[in-house]
């Protein structure tokens, strides 16, 4: 079953070859049908690659299978290979399933649109990008991926190119994972230079017998994290972001939530023996700047009045967590709440969009309110998601969530309080964006402010929102199921209950944490993580349920502002870097250009002189040649020893 | 009266300088072009003389591919010298000199 791995990634990469080829006479619904049976296809080819994987043992768990030689060059040498091992098939098994789920409801979110088959050919070829990103059996392939993913996610975003806003947001999103990609290259510079090799396992076996330079280490480790903070949106690269949101809400959902952001975690995981060899600092370095971005993030997502606005930043901030994980040296933490925040980011993500469907394209919040009568369904499932990122429990946010803190408390108590603050707030604009959306009476049909005319809201007054299609609904409540379910992975209870730990075991390295946190401790640890979220939830609810506290207090202007780093970094690219740019642009072209330039007038001039010889006129060639000859023999004559 | 070697080289030394000067200070490409044929015959009347003169039979040998290059040379170049003269009668090579690179 290893062996048919390829099928994995072949599937999206053949639905993108027939849909950008012949997307067009498919049509719709034929082409978003074929591209979801693709996905669906290669969900299966993992699900079986899992199942024979999971009936090996923990030392036959680790596989590569080679297809062909890419690249032949000298010592260099990289083949089109998988490495099958158990988080590369983990990081599968969430991305073609909820793949697939985000696929078929797509089929229903892009229905009408003008450009339906070009944005499943889209989605597939992501799907095939990120698939190679963790299947690829060395860092070059990765890169493959991670530049696909990218490009993919460019295409996608400024999906609706006609509006100027969407292609801005895109190449915004691009510019920005340069610098992260900048740092990827490097740190796979410094490992060719150090390793003479690419390969996962040629790396990652030459790390752990430890026979890598500490500071050569640290520096591979530092420019991974700089790919990885760019592709995960951490702090200060994240900004790409909440503009990427101009997508398609399918797009937010498996682009910008599930899969491709969660790749620099992925990365940093699985060249953990790299980050074990490096200097303590390292590992500081991510937990602290994860942390941080989370708390920051999630400052900022209190104040959004954008429902999608508020996911995102939501992303930024959870992805924060994952890499609290990775720095405090919890890398099954970082996985686990990797898959759990893909099931429920990707339902509030898609529940957001069943709403923007439902109000017609509308994503401000303070015209949704009372919901719940007009989508059941959608209503439903988004509390489902909503209780898991909140923290309560039994849902699987509880579970990931408790697992994290409980190793930042390990590392260190500033860190968990950080971390316990974060999901305080978190519960609370989760809260906020249920309350304001589903709770409360209807204002679809209200007057808004700073509206002219007064006929608008009478005529919103006939469009009452609707539920969404099946084919959207479906995949809210598969996802719902597994947003609560997707915690029983790893329970914290026993040994023997931490599936998910022992699973991962052979790619981690034996590079986990060992807990010195007792049993009773960590109890205490999660109430006092259960009672935070309910205290976010209960202010939540006093506030836009109740209305007995004031709203202002909570959504500060400078939440509201994102802190005005976006725009700081606005104003310095068009002010000073700006000036910046042009200085360099004149460089180009006055030194660089000007050497070339120079040479090239220098060759021009010459050649004008040695011209004026080859003037056409045959005899004076035959003077030449004639006092040429003359020359050569008295040459001759002279040295002549007769 | 004996004539000897050195009367068939000093012809063929004459004959050479004719052609030499004649290619120097005529404008007709069809006189030019006979010079050349004359200055390549006082060669062969040299190889020819001193092959006899050594008793090598290169020197005759050399000859016949002197005349093979001259017949070659002597189709090509009357073909591109009837060319010229049929765009524009009368020319001298000195007018060709927009040939010139």
């Amino acid at each position: 079953m290893v062996d048919l791995i390829w099928l994995v990634p072949a599937l999206p990469l053949a639905g993108f070859i027939v849909l950008i080829f012949a997307g067009r006479r498919i049509g719709e619904p034929g082409a978003g049908w074929l591209a979801t049976g693709v996905m669906g296809g290669s969900f299966l080819a993992t699900l079986g690659v899992f199942i024979d994987m999971a009936g090996r043992s923990t030392h036959d768990r680790r596989a590569v299978v080679t297809l062909f030689e890419w690249i032949p060059a000298g010592d260099l040498s990289v083949d089109i290979g998988f490495l099958v091992d158990p988080l590369s098939i983990t990081m599968c098994l969430f991305i073609t399933g909820v793949g697939a789920l985000i696929h078929l409801y797509s089929v229903g979110y892009m229905h009408g649109d003008d450009g339906f088959a070009r944005f499943f050919a889209y989605l597939n070829l992501f799907m095939f990008a990120m698939l190679m990103l963790v299947l690829g059996d060395s860092l070059l392939l990765t890169f493959l991926g991670w530049e696909g993913v990218g490009a993919c996610s460019y295409l996608l975003i400024s999906f609706w190119f006609t509006e100027p806003a969407n292609a801005t947001a895109g190449k915004k999103a691009f510019v920005t994972n340069r610098i992260g990609d900048w740092g990827f290259m490097v740190a796979m510079f410094a490992t060719f230079f150090t390793f003479g090799s690419l390969n996962y396992v040629d790396v990652l076996d030459a790390s752990t017998a430890g026979t890598v330079a500490q500071g050569t280490a640290t520096l591979i480790a530092v420019m991974l994290l700089v790919g990885a903070v760019g592709k995960s949106a951490q702090f200060p690269l994240y900004l790409w972001l909440p503009d990427a949101m101009a997508g398609p809400t399918p797009v937010s959902a498996l682009i910008h939530a599930a899969t491709m952001v969660t790749s620099g975690v992925y990365l940093l995981t699985r060249m953990n023996p790299l980050i074990a060899d490096s200097a303590g600092w390292v590992p500081d370095m991510v937990a602290w700047l994860g942390v941080g971005t989370a708390l920051f993030a999630a400052t900022i997502a209190m104040a959004q009045t954008d429902i999608k606005k508020v996911l995102a930043y939501s992303t930024v901030s959870q992805l924060g967590y994952m890499f609290l994980a990775v720095g405090s040296g919890a890398y099954v933490a970082a996985v686990f709440h990797m898959v759990t925040h893909a099931f429920f980011k990707a339902l509030l993500f898609l529940g957001s969009g069943s709403v923007i469907h439902g109000m017609d394209g509308d994503q401000d919040m303070r015209h949704y309110g009372g919901l719940r009568r007009f989508m059941p369904v959608t209503t439903g499932t988004f509390v489902v998601g909503w209780l898991a990122i909140a923290g309560v429990p039994p849902f699987s946010g509880f579970w990931s969530k408790d697992e994290i803190l409980t190793f930042a408390w390990n590392k260190s108590p500033v860190l968990w309080a950080l971390g316990l603050l974060t999901a305080v707030l978190t519960a609370f604009y989760m809260t906020r964006l249920i309350a304001l959306t589903f709770a409360g009476e209807s204002r679809y049909a209200e007057q808004r402010t700073g509206e002219e005319d007064a006929e608008a809201a009478t005529r919103r007054a006939d469009h009452t929102p609707h539920e969404s299609p099946r084919t959207m609904t479906a995949p809210l409540v598969v996802l719902a199921v597994l947003a609560v379910v997707a915690g029983f992975v790893q329970l914290p209870f026993s040994s023997s209950t931490r599936w998910l730990e022992h699973w991962l075991e052979p790619s981690l390295y034996a590079n986990e944490v060992h807990l010195g946190t007792g049993g009773a401790t960590q109890v205490l640890l999660a109430a006092i993580a259960v009672v935070g979220g309910l205290v976010g939830i209960g202010v939540a609810v006093a506030v836009y349920v109740k209305g007995r506290i004031a709203r202002e207090p909570f959504e500060q202007p400078i939440f509201a502002d994102a802190w005005r780093i976006d725009r700081s970094v606005a104003a310095f690219m068009g002010g000073p870097g700006r000036r910046g740019f042009e200085a360099t642009n004149r460089f180009d072209g006055q030194v660089v250009d000007g050497a070339v330039y120079g040479v090239a007038g220098l060759v021009r001039r010459l050649a004008g002189v040695l011209r004026m010889f080859h003037n056409g006129m045959v005899r004076t060639y035959a003077t030449g040649i004639g006092l040429g000859a003359v020359a050569l023999l008295a040459w001759f004559l002279t040295r002549s020893t007769l | 009266m004996v004539v000897t070697t050195g009367w068939y080289l000093a012809l063929g030394a004459a004959l050479f300088s004719m052609g030499a000067v004649g290619l120097l200070v005529r404008r007709n490409p069809l006189v030019m072009f006979m010079c050349v044929e004359l200055m390549l015959n006082a060669v062969n009347l040299t190889f020819v003389s001193l092959g006899a003169e050594l008793g090598d039979l290169g020197g005759q040998l050399s000859v016949f591919f002197v005349l093979v290059v001259a017949a070659a040379e002597v189709v090509v170049g009357l073909a591109v010298i009837v060319a010229i003269m049929r765009r524009r009668s009368g020319a001298t090579v000195d007018d060709l000199s927009v040939l010139g690179g």
